[in-house]
């Protein structure tokens, strides 16, 4: 689910960032406030543990595929939402450095779809309140499957949404969602089966180290399940609203694609979604799209800027292979 | 080798690179950060149609690579992950846009070729720039710079802990691993009645090593905002480089240099 920096503009990283970047201030605030030394060296190891286990291949029974481990909801369960929001962070910056997976102008986005949700969805309403009554097995599996599947579906739509509202994809919002939603559907019961198994682990050996679990919280929380319950369903009306116009105001998208595959009908550049879509594009477009007097296109690829590509990577070898020369003289 | 033993390997060999004493290395890690996204900023800003503005700036990693004595091939290798997500998002620009943008030698382009190609070459740089930055920048350095930005300490010395520890726990956990392959030979993963206890053991392991690696760390008086990382001042050679490729990147960025290459031969 990592995101390229190719898949969006700059206008959808910096939003992107901003709502992390804001999660991740409210989160140190409230590691903080535990007062807790040990906090940042644990969440560092811990880090180190998750990437660790990531690179472990389980097998799916009866596939004879293998998948791995994503670890959000775990590190939660252990280290609670905000240190493991933050642990989060730490992993998903050192996968895109070292390994190249996520970009990092998209990292605000990446830490949005897999941090944000897998910890503050995932763990401080799915895990928390399964877990009120105190841990059992059954209750653990429960939370670790219905926080998987729950965070990944919400994560892959956000990548559809941040990839549509930057326009780099000519494919229908709908069809895209359609191709996204499934694979993570599988990929997310995948995750709660495993997450589900190594806390049922912990459970038994070191039952302390779990985050969230009734008997250790005394505590009433800020927002009864009722009240979290009535936000979520306010956001869902919001979003599901807005959504409802976006469905409306585009045709379906297999039509859409036949009608222009045939070349019968154009596609009207009208409607909530299209509108929305296309202002978001614009206000996110920090520099204009350069027309030259005398250009010939002022969608700047031209025939004279493809051959000006060619020369110059022509000269640019050149120069390569003269530093490369002189370089081999000196050494030898 | 292993799956797990290839990612310590790369995390070896990136920090191999960073320590060299190569003149881009010996820059500051600030303007090397700033111009990266400053880079990839200007990368992304692209319209999906402009693909020779997105040609124009890979003339940046391409000097750099030079520069910095780095190999491209290793670059690439690092692209089997992302790239393959970015081609799939652009490989099906041309089936649902079939508009004729331009035509070269009397064929026809769509833009949905142009928007898929200029995608990838996107992708591909976004990629060598990042790249560029990691294996001239030690870790050490670049937690630096995020703290001279004002990123919060503890997210810094967090991440600085995990690249410390990364390798010590990727050995552990390949070790656990081939012990485990060797009594199951040729199976692809792990069976599921040993997902909870290898990971479980590995997780409680990781949290005893905390706790050792906290101590030790306060007996060498670690307090939450001792800091880590001493950081050189900016030198000239740094605001040189700095304004320099700001410059030049912006200058490629709002002109069309490669059409006006080009208009000189054709």
């Amino acid at each position: 689910m990592h995101m390229a920096d190719a898949l969006i503009v700059p206008g959808t990283a910096a939003v992107m960032a901003a709502a992390s970047a804001g999660a991740a201030a409210y989160s140190i605030y409230k590691v903080r406030r535990e007062n807790d030394p040990a906090k940042v060296p644990v969440m560092g190891v811990m880090g180190a543990f998750v990437f660790a286990a990531q690179m472990i291949n389980f097998t799916i029974p009866g596939t004879g595929s293998s998948g791995h481990l994503c670890g959000g909801l775990m590190l939660s369960a252990v280290l609670g939402p905000y240190a493991g929001f933050l642990t989060m962070i730490g992993v998903l910056l050192v996968q895109c450095l070292f390994f190249a997976d996520g970009g990092l102008l998209a990292l605000g986005c990446n830490i949005w779809n897999m941090a944000f949700y897998g910890c503050f969805v995932g763990a401080l309403l799915i895990w928390k309140s399964i877990m009120k009554n105190g841990a059992s097995k059954k209750r653990i599996t429960l939370a670790s499957i219905l926080g998987s599947v729950i965070t990944l579906q919400m994560g892959a739509f956000s990548v559809c949404i941040e990839t549509f509202v930057s326009g780099v994809s000519a494919l229908p919002f709908k069809a895209f969602l359609a191709a996204m939603l499934p694979i993570h559907l599988a990929i997310g019961l995948v995750e709660g089966l495993i997450t589900a198994a190594v806390l049922c682990f912990i459970h038994e050996a070191r039952p302390e180290l779990l985050w969230g679990i009734g008997t250790q919280e005394r505590a009433p929380a800020r927002l009864s399940l009722g009240k979290t319950l009535g936000i979520i369903a306010a956001a869902a009306a919001v979003v599901g609203g807005l959504l409802s116009l976006a469905a409306s105001a585009l045709p379906d998208g297999l039509e859409w694609a036949l009608e222009r595959v045939a070349g019968t009908a154009e596609l009207p550049a009208a409607g909530g979604a299209y509108e929305a879509a296309g202002a978001v594009q614009k206000a996110t477009s920090i520099l204009p799209d350069y027309a030259f007097p005398g250009s010939e296109s002022a969608a700047g690829t031209t025939v004279s800027g493809l051959a000006g590509a060619l020369i110059t990577a022509l000269i640019l070898i050149g120069i390569a292979l003269a530093l490369h020369f002189f370089r081999s003289r000196r050494r030898g | 080798m292993s799956r797990i033993g290839n990612a310590a390997r790369n995390i070896g060999k990136l920090d191999e690179l960073a320590r060299r004493d190569t003149w881009l290395n010996r820059i500051h890690p600030l303007p090397k950060l700033l111009v990266t996204v400053l880079y990839l900023v200007l990368v992304v800003s692209f319209s999906p149609r402009q693909l020779t503005g997105v040609l124009g700036m890979a003339i940046y990693p391409f000097i750099l690579f030079e520069f910095g004595d780095l190999s491209f091939t290793s670059a690439l290798y690092r692209m089997r992950i992302i790239l393959p997500v970015v081609c799939l998002v652009g490989v099906l620009n041309p089936i649902f846009d079939r508009e004729p943008a331009l035509t070269i030698f009397g064929v026809t382009v769509t833009g949905g070729v142009l928007t898929m190609l200029s995608l990838m070459v996107k992708g591909v740089l976004t990629v060598l720039a990042t790249y560029l930055l990691i294996a001239t920048t030690t870790v050490e350095s670049v937690c630096g710079a995020l703290r001279m930005l004002h990123i919060p300490g503890i997210l810094v010395t967090e991440f600085l802990l995990i690249c410390r520890y990364v390798s010590v726990l990727l050995s552990e956990a390949d070790r656990m691993w081939q012990a485990y392959s060797m009594r199951a030979p040729g199976q692809r993963g792990v069976a599921a009645g040993a997902w909870g206890s290898m990971i479980g053991r590995l997780l409680l392991r990781s949290m005893d090593r905390a706790k050792a690696l906290y101590q030790s760390m306060c007996l060498r008086g670690f307090r939450e905002n001792s800091t880590l990382l001493p950081v050189k001042g900016l030198e000239s050679k740094d605001l040189f480089y700095f304004a320099s490729f700001t410059t030049t990147l912006i200058l490629l960025r709002i002109f069309p240099v490669l059409e006006l290459i080009g208009r000189l031969f054709v």
